[in-house]
């Protein structure tokens, strides 16, 4: 005999959580979105008015909105590649052979998934410093002038997507080596005795095995480049001038730099179906493929 | 990168040739290219702590060298005794340790959608999943505004409970426990168990492999967990390491020594609990694919 209640005692804790912090912050930030709320009308509820879309229409008018959507946008377009494609082709070199030294090159690749952003901003920070920066000074070994890497409004989104891709690469790259375990071996024996080279067994055999993970691994990582938002914090604070920016950047100072809890909210709005229309769209887009 | 790949192309044999034989070709090529990429991935670590040991006139030379001139621990000693850090320390351990009950409560509804039918479950695991997808720049804001109204915001527990519970945990749970045998979760009910005693006593203990998975990444992103904490506390006795460190930035003029040394305070535990459940990591992350 068992109670009727156990099963609702047991998944109902973690699922009143999720709900209270997943669905439920999108119905706020909807409602928020339509209303001036502020500093002061978190302190004093009958100060704060409903102000229909007008949040909606300044942000569209709004200059450093659009330009955060531009620096998302670039982050996307190269952050994205350069991810998937280079933790791809190490994750198939880590593949040839399963030996001790191969694991452990494995974990080093693996160590900037793990360690805190806010450590790694620092690192970053000192290598890049463009007085004393070991980089510059490696560069100028090689006669490269001195780069100026987080102060010119040119060049800092591609250093902040820099750190980003130092640590993106490794937590895909296990992803990749966890698909390609489930690589059958007969086929690998039966591409190398028709005499295919290795490059062509990888890219007609192997890789059309992967279409799955490498399905996932891009639309997560568009997932995470659209959210972008830790490197670009602690390295620049978004600057100099905004130019290295994201979305979820802009949101975070009108938020709680500003205290504009209604503007951002309906920043967040906006987001939401970004995000929700892109991996729609990439999910779509990938299920006419024939399968194999 | 791409220049690796055609370095290590085997040259053309013919087809009679074993595979294996051609397996072996130039895995030394492979290895040599993956040690510099790997190096290179690792080199800002060394560099750190290279860095918090020596003196800052050192660190702010230049041209720097490699390798301390002179060693020191000053900056260790100067974080603890000056700046705080061992209450931030134990700030970010209490986080961590919040966060540990989050790991009861997700065993617990795995547990649930495991083994049990009941009315609702296909759709509140759905609704669980789909959490899944929302991305936590999107609910920061209205996320802040929920605690604020609870009256949350400057406590530890508010700091941990928006990520108490991934449904990406309970869905690892769930797949596990499924594996668990329902006979011997029958057979203690028969013997009179209670259902908290058969969850502690069997359910828990058969789940070890998952639960070493789980215990150590919560203990990865509670270490590292920085938005919530800086969102929610602001009250420096509530600052946890990875606030501390960011904040370090703004109070103490330019010292690369001190700075890399808060750097290493917070990667160097968290690099000595990857090298001793390495396997368990990898195959978590593996796994989730997301943090």
């Amino acid at each position: 005999m068992r109670p009727r209640a156990t099963p609702y005692v047991l998944v109902g804790p973690a699922t009143l959580l999720l709900l209270a912090f997943g669905v439920l912050p999108i119905l706020v930030a909807g409602a928020v979105s339509l209303t001036d709320l502020d500093a002061a009308g978190l302190g004093d509820v009958s100060r704060v008015r409903g102000v229909g879309l007008a949040n909606y229409a300044e942000l569209f008018g709004d200059a450093a909105f659009w330009q955060a959507m531009r620096n998302t946008a670039f982050y996307v377009a190269v952050g994205v590649p350069s991810v998937v494609v280079v933790s791809l082709v190490i994750a198939l070199l880590l593949n040839r052979s399963q030996s001790r030294f191969f694991r452990f090159l494995r974990s080093l690749y693996f160590l900037p998934a793990i360690t805190g952003i806010v450590a790694i901003a620092l690192v970053w920070g000192y290598l890049y410093n463009t007085q004393f920066g070991l980089v510059n000074y490696l560069l100028s070994l090689v006669g490269l002038g001195p780069v100026p890497w987080l102060s010119s409004p040119g060049l800092v989104k591609v250093s902040v997507a820099l750190v980003a891709i130092w640590r993106g690469t490794g937590l895909n790259t296990v992803i990749f080596l966890a698909a390609l375990q489930g690589v059958p071996k007969e086929y690998l024996e039966a591409a190398a005795l028709d005499g295919a080279s290795r490059l062509r067994t990888t890219w007609s055999v192997v890789l059309p095995l992967l279409r799955f993970a490498i399905l996932f691994v891009t639309v997560t990582t568009v997932i995470a480049w659209l959210q972008f938002f830790d490197e670009a914090f602690v390295l620049t604070k978004g600057g100099p001038l905004g130019a290295s920016t994201s979305i979820s950047l802009f949101l975070f100072q009108q938020g709680f730099a500003g205290a504009r809890f209604g503007y951002a909210s309906a920043g967040s709005v906006v987001l939401f179906v970004v995000i929700a229309v892109i991996t729609v769209l990439q999910l779509r887009g990938r299920r006419s493929d024939v399968e194999y | 990168m791409s220049s690796t790949e055609t370095l290590a192309r085997p040259a053309v044999t013919p087809a009679a040739t074993p595979a294996r034989r051609r397996r072996r070709r130039h895995p030394w090529v492979t290895g040599v290219a993956l040690s510099v990429g790997a190096l290179a991935t690792a080199f800002p670590f060394a560099w750190m702590i290279v860095s918090a040991l020596k003196p800052r006139r050192e660190s702010m030379a230049y041209p720097p060298h490699l390798l301390p001139q002179q060693l020191t621990l000053q900056y260790f000693t100067q974080l603890v005794r000056q700046l705080d850090f061992g209450r931030y320390l134990l700030n970010t351990l209490a986080v961590v340790l919040i966060s540990m009950v989050g790991l009861l409560l997700m065993a617990m509804a795995g547990y649930g959608f495991a083994k049990f039918t009941f009315r609702g479950k296909e759709p509140i695991f759905f609704l669980v999943l789909t959490t899944m997808m929302i991305p936590v720049q999107v609910t920061m804001i209205p996320t802040y505004l929920i605690l604020n109204g609870l009256g949350l915001t400057n406590t530890l527990v508010g700091i941990a409970l928006p990520t108490l519970v991934s449904a990406f945990g309970v869905f690892l749970f769930r797949q596990f426990m499924t594996t668990i045998p329902t006979e011997v979760i029958e057979a203690a009910r028969i013997d009179g168990a209670g259902e908290g005693r058969i969850f502690a006593r069997i359910v828990l203990p058969m789940s070890r492999p998952i639960l070493a998975v789980q215990v150590v990444l919560t203990f990865i992103t509670g270490w590292n967990s920085f938005l919530w904490p800086l969102v929610i506390a602001s009250d420096q006795n509530l600052y946890t390491l990875s606030v501390g460190i960011a904040l370090l930035n703004q109070q103490v003029a330019t010292n690369p020594s001190l700075q890399m040394a808060a750097a290493s305070l917070m990667v160097v535990p968290v690099l000595v609990v990857f090298v001793v459940f390495q396997r368990h990591i990898v195959q978590g992350f593996a796994l989730s694919g997301l943090k």
